[in-house]
């Protein structure tokens, strides 16, 4: 089982990642992307199953994983 | 004009020593790399300093804690995010929690920050540069013991070196520090300006360093501690030590 957690910038956070991605993608003629958002990809691999492991994976991710300041996470569950 | 600290290390000098001396505890993660400056701002000003590693459960005796700047244990995942969890950190949000002043510089500001001991977050710097040079500080309130000893209107110029010090704080958060007066210091131009290209990082508001309510936990990206010797560029750093040591000067003096 894993756990994938895809961590991304709140809309409302300066993300000049993202930004200079975009410029980049811009002057290299790939049009008709409207932004970037620069983020972090965790791949946690699970002993348990998702009903044991949902919970505390919620914890972890509020706790240490993302600063929810600043970011917004989502997690995926793989078999 | 008498430079910041000079009287009361003249003070100290005349007395043979017996002014009340206090300790600073430096704390030390894997990665910090301005805690040797601190121990030497704090020997300049005339007192004692020690190192209390990451792993210890207990701060012992100080007067006052010291975050230090670095990129402890790497800056791994996000700056401040691991430091924040180690063993240390619940003694200093013990400490804080008693009214115990805590200062956290750089890095520092990053972990104070993420342990929630003070408002919003650093991100990386608007310019995604690593930025490494002089900048002029102003001080907004001169009522906190980490400020009380700047002279009104003084532009302190201290060093800063660092790639996410992009200070950000959500509306709600920024409305509050303001009206509580937690917004310490802010980045001005050399004439005391606020202006885009005198801020470093592109924090929101010029903010440089903020303060708790209880205004006894502070922090600030510049580096003070790297400012308190003419033979290193500006001893201007040594206004917020003054404060510090007036503030528990004071204290002892009502005890």
């Amino acid at each position: 089982m894993k756990a994938k957690i895809i961590i991304t910038p709140k809309k409302a956070v300066l993300d000049p990642q993202g930004k200079a991605v975009l410029n980049a993608l811009e002057h290299m003629g790939y049009d008709g992307i409207e932004d970037v958002h620069v983020g972090r990809f965790l791949e946690l691999e699970l002993c348990g199953d998702k009903a044991s492991m949902e919970s505390k994976i919620e914890e972890a991710c509020h706790r240490l994983l993302s600063n929810p300041v600043i970011e917004d996470y989502r997690v995926e569950w793989e078999e | 004009m008498t430079q910041p600290g000079d009287e009361a290390i003249q003070d100290l000098e005349n007395r043979g020593g017996d002014l009340k001396q206090f300790t600073f505890g430096i704390l030390q993660f894997p990665g910090s790399n301005s805690d040797q400056d601190c121990i030497d701002a704090v020997e300049v000003m005339g007192h004692k300093a020690r190192y209390v590693w990451h792993k210890e459960e207990s701060l012992g005796h100080l007067d006052a804690v010291l975050v230090p700047g670095g990129f402890s244990y790497g800056d791994y995942l996000r700056a401040g995010a691991i430091a924040r969890f180690s063993p240390v950190m619940k003694a200093v949000s013990d400490f804080a929690a008693e009214g115990g002043l805590v200062l956290g510089i750089c890095n520092g500001f990053q972990i104070l920050c993420e342990a929630g001991l003070l408002p919003g977050a650093l991100i990386r710097n608007r310019s995604l540069q690593f930025r490494s040079e002089f900048v002029h500080l102003s001080t907004r309130n001169t009522q906190t013991p980490f400020t009380s000893a700047i002279p009104e209107s003084h532009l302190m110029r201290v060093p800063i070196a660092h790639g996410e010090g992009c200070y950000f704080a959500d509306e709600t958060t920024l409305e509050e520090i303001e009206a509580n007066h937690q917004i310490l210091w802010q980045y001005t131009t050399s004439e005391g300006n606020q202006e885009d290209h005198a801020n470093p990082n592109g924090s929101v508001k010029h903010i440089a360093g903020v303060c708790n309510k209880h205004q006894n936990v502070a922090a600030l990206m510049p580096h003070p501690e790297r400012a308190c010797q003419d033979i290193i560029g500006s001893k201007d750093g040594r206004w917020i030590f003054m404060s510090l040591i007036d503030h528990l000067n004071r204290v002892v003096s009502t005890e």
